[in-house]
């Protein structure tokens, strides 16, 4: 950085930019994102689900998230209103 | 007893093949009977870095599939006597490196040698996969760049699963850091990932820092691996390289950028 540059102010330099960018991807991808059966999973599920209950599409959310040492698979399944 | 180095890097054009050359060369300087494979079939290159495009009759691939003895294929380095060179097919489809034939060829090359390094190919597919499966040492090779690092951390994914080391349960493969192109002025002026910067998202030992120089593509263009580029700073960067792969401390070298002028400093260069 000149001299110059301190009195101008100049903008955030691209290598740090790179930097946090790199971090969140590799952080992301070393996690092995998300398994590509979770989509099926939650169209069998759903299936399933809907012979008992009459549920929609958007209201069954399947997830998978690592929590310090293990994996979590989180199903949400929101009933329709009883009545 | 030979040691194995997969020299990778997932993208291509980084310089995969003038690090195979050259760090093979330094090995062979070095006094140890080395090999290097090229494993990028269809796109033969390591020959014409090294100056041997003339010289192959016979490839890899006629190994593989016994038309040919390792012998007949292996050509003799013409400055360095105990360095040999093993070109790969130009014509055949990546299908003909078989598992079975490559790990029967290393097996060969076993006994015959200290060193066997393998020149793979860019991307994660079929010639990559071989390449870097018999390895006990990776060099992987990283421009400062984001694409080079994000590919990297991704070969290094795949060593760490799909390695023959892996696969048997054995100790993990050792992995280098080599940064190459690297531009001391363009790190300092915040425009280029520091090397500080690579070492920290890849969390891999640092073997080495080749520059940004000329030097690389006038020894191509004459066919001599860098290493022999006498004076120039890329061929005592290799050397250095060298001298830590056999566990020698070595101070880095032309990672600083060299002082600028005061008017440099006060308008930015």
């Amino acid at each position: 950085m000149s001299f110059l540059d301190y009195f101008l102010g100049s903008r955030r330099k691209s290598a740090s930019v790179a930097k946090d960018r790199l971090k969140l991807i590799l952080a992301h991808e070393r996690s092995d994102g998300t398994p590509d059966f979770l989509p099926a999973l939650q169209e069998e599920l759903l299936a399933v689900i809907g012979k008992y209950i009459p549920v929609e599409k958007d209201q069954i959310s399947v997830n998978m998230e690592r929590r310090g040492d293990f994996e979590v698979l989180e199903l949400n399944v929101l009933f329709p209103d009883q009545h | 007893m030979a040691k194995i180095v997969v020299v990778t890097s997932g993208k291509g054009g980084v310089g995969k093949t003038t690090t195979s050359a050259a760090f093979a060369s330094g090995l062979a300087i070095r006094g140890f009977r080395t090999a290097v494979i090229d494993f990028d079939v269809g796109l033969r290159n390591l020959d014409l870095v090294m100056g041997c495009e003339r010289r192959v009759v016979y490839d890899f691939i006629n190994v593989i599939q016994g038309e040919a003895k390792l012998q007949q294929a292996l050509i003799r380095d013409r400055m360095l006597e105990k360095l040999f060179i093993l070109p790969t097919s130009q014509t055949r489809d990546k299908e003909a490196l078989t598992a079975e034939g490559v790990a029967r060829v290393m097996d060969e090359l076993h006994g015959e040698f200290d060193y066997v390094v393998c020149d793979s190919p860019a991307g994660i597919e079929t010639g990559a996969l071989r390449a870097l499966y018999h390895a006990d040492e990776a060099i992987v090779v990283t421009n400062p760049e984001v694409s080079s690092v994000r590919d990297s951390d991704r070969i290094l994914g795949i060593l760490a699963a799909k390695s023959r080391r892996a696969e048997e349960g054995k100790e993990p493969v050792r992995e280098h850091l080599l940064l190459t192109r690297y531009a001391p002025r363009r790190v300092q002026g915040g425009e280029m990932l520091s090397l500080e910067d690579v070492k920290e998202l890849l969390r891999i030992p640092l073997l080495g820092v080749i520059p940004e120089s000329e030097t690389i593509l006038q020894a191509s263009n004459q066919g001599i691996p860098a290493i022999h580029m006498k004076g120039s700073e890329v061929a005592a960067a290799y050397e250095d390289v060298v001298a830590r792969f056999l566990g020698e401390e070595k101070p880095l070298r032309f990672t600083q950028p060299e002082k600028p002028s005061f008017l440099k400093r006060l308008f930015g260069g």
